[in-house]
């Protein structure tokens, strides 16, 4: 069943995107086909396997569970810009270094859950690292290299917290 | 896999969200934070013809105290009620539940109301609804009508909902007359769906060692949450030791009759409840929840 597109304004990494959409593409599709950001990737579709995080308004959602027309107004960042911005580049060396991916697939949607599990600052425990990775799946690494990186840079933030700017 | 076409509107209010259902023609559904619902179009369970969008609509999100009332508004996220200072307060027993409801990135966008209005039964939140004795609120067509929540949970995902009414709001009586609140579930991984769960309140005297008051309701054991009456009367005027437990363990049997499901026997389901009963007793008693 095809239906009317309907009109969306979402602000994509910073800048505002006016696209037609369809009401059943889903956030994950709309920034994938019609923007070609493909950073953010596509498992279940149903919200277990958190490859399709993205950050909306500041917080992790799964874009396979929202649909593009959703986000209209909103503000969504992905894995892209993130990037970009160097808000997550200490996230990115921790998991090159400690090789805390193999294949990649997972990684856009790691980072992103990282990022909002060290977002609140502090030191987590090991545990409460996987508690905030627990929609998250890695079929390649074991997630204790992944668990060893989030940990390193959440030492790493704290001390140049108590350090206090340079 | 992606989910069908549909039609789709964004409403602002309770009244225009009412109407849209009404006057459609096919199938309708409310979408709030869509976290079920989405994932059920994803897998073609569901395929309505018109997606109602509510989650702007004003008045249904926050949580305030009204009267002798916290008022948890109906698209309230689940991280908000797992952070709310008042929920800390006067619903202790949702804070420690929320912990338990499914990942991190699902709580952002998931909504209270929106887990109500599903019952789904392995769910965390119909089973505290029903321990604190809450009453839901309900809008409709004519108007605004309050549920208990004794009687708003019917059967597997049916509520007291009529087709087109939407959950407003839950009012929880937050007099702070239950002194010990626990929640604890058995699930094969972190956040995934329950195999069992248990919502407690419990009140002691003489010195907070013999149990004068008790609320126990299981999710995931049943079509809808379970109060586990035959248990509570087990457990109650005892300290709670180990002869009461046993025996509330065993008067489960009584409350509780699970089907077999997919990869577990009716009676393993029964053990995970005795155990988990077993674990929130002594906790209730230790005060240490």
């Amino acid at each position: 069943m095809l239906t009317t597109a309907l009109l969306v304004t979402v602000m994509v990494n910073g800048e505002s995107v006016q696209r037609f959409v369809e009401p059943r593409l889903s956030l994950a599709d709309f920034l994938r086909r019609d923007l070609g950001l493909t950073g953010t990737h596509l498992g279940c579709e149903m919200g277990a396997c958190g490859a399709c995080l993205v950050s909306l308004n500041g917080s992790a959602v799964h874009s396979c569970l929202m649909l593009a027309v959703q986000a209209d107004g909103l503000s969504v960042d992905t894995i892209e810009g993130l990037a970009e911005s160097g808000f997550i580049s200490d996230l990115q060396t921790a998991f090159h270094e400690r090789n805390a991916m193999q294949c990649g697939f997972c990684t856009s949607g790691m980072l992103i859950a990282a990022r909002e599990c060290l977002a609140h600052g502090g030191v987590p425990s090991r545990e409460e690292i996987r508690d905030a990775l627990s929609g998250n799946y890695c079929r390649c690494t074991g997630y204790q290299s992944i668990v060893d990186a989030i940990e390193t840079v959440a030492i790493a933030r704290a001390e140049k917290e108590v350090g206090g700017p340079v | 896999m992606k989910c069908r076409g549909f039609r789709y509107c964004r409403v602002l209010t309770v009244e225009e969200a009412v109407e849209s259902f009404v006057s459609c023609e096919g199938e309708a559904r409310f979408l709030a934070g869509g976290q079920s619902l989405l994932p059920a179009l994803n897998l073609r369970l569901s395929a309505p013809d018109l997606l109602i969008d509510i989650s702007r609509v004003e008045g249904l999100r926050g949580i305030t105290l009204e009267g002798s009332d916290l008022r948890i508004g109906a698209l309230t996220r689940h991280v908000e009620v797992l952070h709310s200072p008042l929920v800390a307060e006067y619903a202790p027993l949702l804070a420690r539940a929320a912990r338990f409801v499914a990942h991190p990135a699902i709580r952002n966008l998931g909504t209270f109301g929106g887990s109500l209005a599903l019952a789904d039964p392995a769910s965390e939140f119909p089973a505290c609804v029903l321990a604190l004795n809450a009453q839901i609120e309900i809008a409709g067509l004519s108007g605004r009508r309050r549920v208990a929540a004794d009687d708003y949970f019917l059967g597997l995902y049916e509520t007291a909902l009529e087709p087109g009414e939407i959950l407003t709001a839950v009012y929880i009586p937050a007099g702070r007359t239950w002194q010990r609140v626990c929640f604890d579930e058995l699930s094969r991984r972190r956040g995934d769906y329950a195999l069992a769960g248990l919502a407690a309140q419990a009140t002691f005297r003489d010195g907070g060692e013999v149990l004068t008051a008790l609320r126990l309701v299981f999710c995931a054991l049943g079509s809808k949450p379970m109060r586990a009456q035959a248990a509570e009367a087990a457990l109650l005027n005892t300290k709670v030791d180990a002869v009461a437990i046993e025996a509330a363990q065993h008067a489960l049997s009584q409350d509780l009759s699970p089907d077999e499901a997919e990869d577990l026997s009716s009676a393993a389901r029964l053990h995970l409840a005795r155990v988990l009963l077993g674990r929130v007793a002594h906790a209730l008693r230790e005060g240490a929840c």
